[in-house]
């Protein structure tokens, strides 16, 4: 079956089969940022934004998304950039696995909410497991990133 | 693994229920999370993402909350984070991740009548009612202890929109998994009802419990008794979350804090 999208801003029609799930269709149209973990809806990997919001791409079939708008890491580059130095340096991207999903969630918590808390960005990270180095260092890199985002507004 | 022959997105709930009805093997897609995570060949995939049915609407005396409205679309709605306690939006808050929430739907969980889930209990507490295409108005008490008698469509959850206060507890080995056990109270002029679920089995109502509570005036002694009445009334099972001694012991616990909740609410 044919799917209109749009990802990353460019329009485009997909061919899908209709058991085929959107982490599948991206990879194959060349969206490799897109990792497979769990592929059950638990580890938040294949996270992307779909009309905005934060999705896992390995629990939707690609025909919901006809019609929508897709957002991958490499629609979001610089923005993305920006929060991946803040993580490196607080030393929480070891094996890097996680890291896509990761960023996209946090990309989608600094758009949802003003002035998070902490609570706050442990409720929009749960969803992304890393089992490489733990949330305190996430939780640090996160608050970091943010207050330079603040700081720069203000200026 | 599920493998599907054919996937169609009706416009209309009419169209939506002629198709299920049209092939042995068809299936429902609500936000499909469930389906995924088990092993089906299905002919026909019916997915109602676009038969306008998500969708959180405030009437004067109800709130209707469409089948393919999200979690998220519950966690994050302003009517519902005002109504009763915001109950419902802090039901679903520990599901798993918002990534995940996003995607599910009212209308896959109720219509499957999950042990499991805490949108249910939270559900039952506050009395609702559910609308099937097929069969009608019907109370959710009475549809999870029947279920539908063939294949059917939920089209929306109705909830009568009263001054209650409500609130819910679960209790879970970490933010994320599946809940122990969950319980959620509503008070509605001057009357409790208690739902408990994920006991593992399907929710029910703690009956001689909330009549306990309702002839009686609250104070400590009563709450202890009240919550020796449900754990005794409420048959418990076992899984590997928790053993049905264990669900029996917490399910006080999490009664006392509940009711202490309500309690401290009107005071
Ligand atoms: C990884 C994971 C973890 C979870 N953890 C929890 C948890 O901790 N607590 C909790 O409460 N829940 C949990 N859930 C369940 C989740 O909250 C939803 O209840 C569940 O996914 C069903 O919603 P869905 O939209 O995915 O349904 P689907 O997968 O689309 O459908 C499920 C079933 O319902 C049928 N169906 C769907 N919509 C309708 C409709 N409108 N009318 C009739 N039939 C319909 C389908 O045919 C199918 O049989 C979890 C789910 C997943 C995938």
């Amino acid at each position: 079956m044919k799917i209109n999208v749009k990802i990353n801003g460019i329009k485009k029609a997909l061919d899908v089969s209709p058991d085929e799930y959107l982490v599948e269709t991206l990879r194959n149209n060349g969206y490799m940022s897109l990792r497979k973990g769990c592929d059950t809806g638990s580890c938040g990997m294949c996270t992307i934004h779909l009309d905005g919001e934060a999705v896992l791409s390995c629990v939707l079939i690609s025909a919901k998304a006809d019609g929508h708008e897709i957002t991958t890491i490499e629609g979001v580059q610089e923005e993305a950039k920006d929060v991946a130095k803040y993580l490196v340096d607080e030393g929480v991207d070891q094996c890097g696995f996680c890291g896509t999903g990761t960023i996209m969630s946090i990309l989608y918590l600094e758009k949802c909410v003003d002035n998070p808390t902490d609570e706050d960005i442990l409720h929009y990270l749960r969803g992304n497991l890393c089992r490489c180095t733990g949330y305190a260092g996430q939780l640090r890199a996160i608050k970091r990133y943010l207050e330079a985002k603040n700081d720069e507004g203000s200026k | 693994m599920i493998t599907i022959k054919e996937y169609v997105m009706p416009k209309n709930i009419d169209k939506a229920y002629e198709y299920l009805i049209s092939k042995k093997n068809s299936m429902i897609f609500g936000g499909g999370a469930f389906i995924r995570m088990g092993s089906k060949n299905i002919a026909l995939g019916i997915d109602l993402s676009k038969a306008n049915l998500r969708y959180i609407n405030e009437q004067d005396n109800e709130i209707e909350i469409g089948a393919m409205a999200t979690f998220g679309d519950i966690e994050r709605s302003e009517i519902l984070k005002r109504f009763s306690g915001g109950i419902l939006s802090i039901a679903i808050k520990d599901i798993v991740g918002i990534q995940l929430r996003n995607i599910v739907t009212l209308g896959g969980t109720v219509y499957s009548r999950y042990g499991f889930s805490d949108l249910i209990t939270a559900l039952l507490a506050l009395d609702a009612k559910v609308k099937l295409y097929k069969g009608g108005v019907r109370t959710l008490e009475e549809f999870l202890e029947n279920g539908s008698k063939s294949k059917d469509i939920l089209e929306k959850v109705i909830i009568s929109k009263t001054d209650g206060f409500s609130v819910f507890k679960s209790m879970r080995n970490s933010k994320g998994d599946y809940a122990i056990l969950n319980l959620a109270i509503s008070k509605v002029d001057g009357k409790y009802r208690i739902a408990i679920g994920a006991r593992p089995q399907r929710a029910i109502i703690s009956s001689q419990a909330m009549d306990f509570l309702n002839k009686n005036q609250i104070n400590d002694k009563a709450i202890e008794k009240a919550s020796n009445i449900l754990a005794s009334e409420t048959v418990f099972g076992s899984n590997p979350r928790g053993s049905s001694k264990y669900r029996h012991e917490i399910s006080k616990v999490l009664f006392k804090r509940a009711i202490e909740e309500v309690m401290a609410n009107e005071n």
